[in-house]
């Protein structure tokens, strides 16, 4: 399986994305933003950093990006999608999943390893886990904070499109303590926390990470 | 050369912990009469010949703010 991994100006965690797509068994792909060429990948991982320097608003000038503009009208006929970090920022922008991601309530950058629940055990990118498992990975951003209007949240909620939930602390005052969302169709997941920091004990605070990765690979042999 | 200008500032129900950072600062420095701060951007585009109102509405709703959570308004010249 060819999972394709974008590279932005700006992106930080490409490489460690990459690294955990070849350590769950996949193949990485190394994507470039300006290109329209998606290289025939089964699936794309937008990675986190600072994206065009996170100016007017954080993924705001990547999810405009023509190989993102290729990922959202794939991503409409059913390709899953993995956003971290400001690849989460990225697919919000672009429209792919709702809410928005600001500056934290705390005004201060957070990088902590974070406790998580996984609350959809059934997307594209979950299945590896059980529902309501609890995970350990980093976290670190600075504009990491969920917001939406308290209409769209009680929407999002009782869609069922909270996909993972901080536990044991909030780090950025994110409303309801979400942590991440997915689409209807659970093949685009975004959320903030860095799950390909967390695939190897040597430099992860586990390798809980490395679910979101294999998930993956279960549902290509299952579909 | 026309100046178009967008100001964009935060939904009402979304807080504005840098507006109420801008807020506290007020407060310790004495002005105790400002009761709150929303922080925004502005915009100021030159554009050539006459500003096209239909396009500089979709520039503004849809790349320099984000309708989730901003509000946006256009200010086209008026001359």
């Amino acid at each position: 399986m060819r999972i394709g991994v974008i590279t932005f100006p700006g992106s930080l965690d490409d490489v460690d994305a990459a690294r955990a797509v070849r350590l769950a068994g996949a193949e990485p792909v190394a994507l470039w933003h300006a290109s329209h060429d998606l290289e025939d990948v089964d699936a794309v991982v937008l990675p986190g950093g600072f994206s065009y320097g996170d100016y007017l608003r954080a993924g705001a000038i990547a999810a405009r990006a023509p190989l993102v503009q290729d990922v959202v009208d794939r991503a409409r006929q059913g390709m899953p999608v993995l956003g971290i970090c400001n690849g989460f920022q990225v697919l919000c922008e672009a429209g792919l999943l709702p809410g928005a991601l600001t500056r934290n309530g705390h005004l201060h950058f957070r990088n902590r390893d974070q406790a998580l629940r996984i609350e959809r055990a059934d997307t594209a990118w979950t299945a590896s886990y059980e529902a309501r498992q609890r995970i350990v990975v980093p976290v670190k951003n600075g504009e990491g904070r969920y917001v939406a209007a308290p209409a769209d949240l009680d929407r999002i909620e009782g869609e069922g499109r909270v996909a993972v939930r901080y536990v044991e602390g909030n780090p950025n005052g994110s409303m309801r303590d979400i942590a991440g969302v997915t689409s209807e169709d659970g093949r685009v997941v975004g959320l903030m926390p860095h799950p390909e920091h967390a695939v190897e004990d040597l430099t992860g605070p586990s390798t809980d990470g490395l679910g979101f990765f294999t998930s993956i690979l279960e549902a290509a042999v299952s579909a | 050369m026309p100046r178009v200008v967008v100001d964009v500032v935060l939904k009402p129900e979304i807080s504005d912990p840098q507006g109420q950072a801008v807020l506290g600062a007020l407060g310790r420095l004495g002005h105790d009469s400002v009761r709150s701060v929303r922080q925004g951007k502005h915009f100021v585009l030159e554009v050539d010949g006459t500003p096209d109102a239909a396009e500089l509405k979709q520039i503004a709703e849809t790349l320099l703010a984000n309708p989730v959570i901003e509000d946006v308004e256009l200010h086209l010249p008026t001359d």
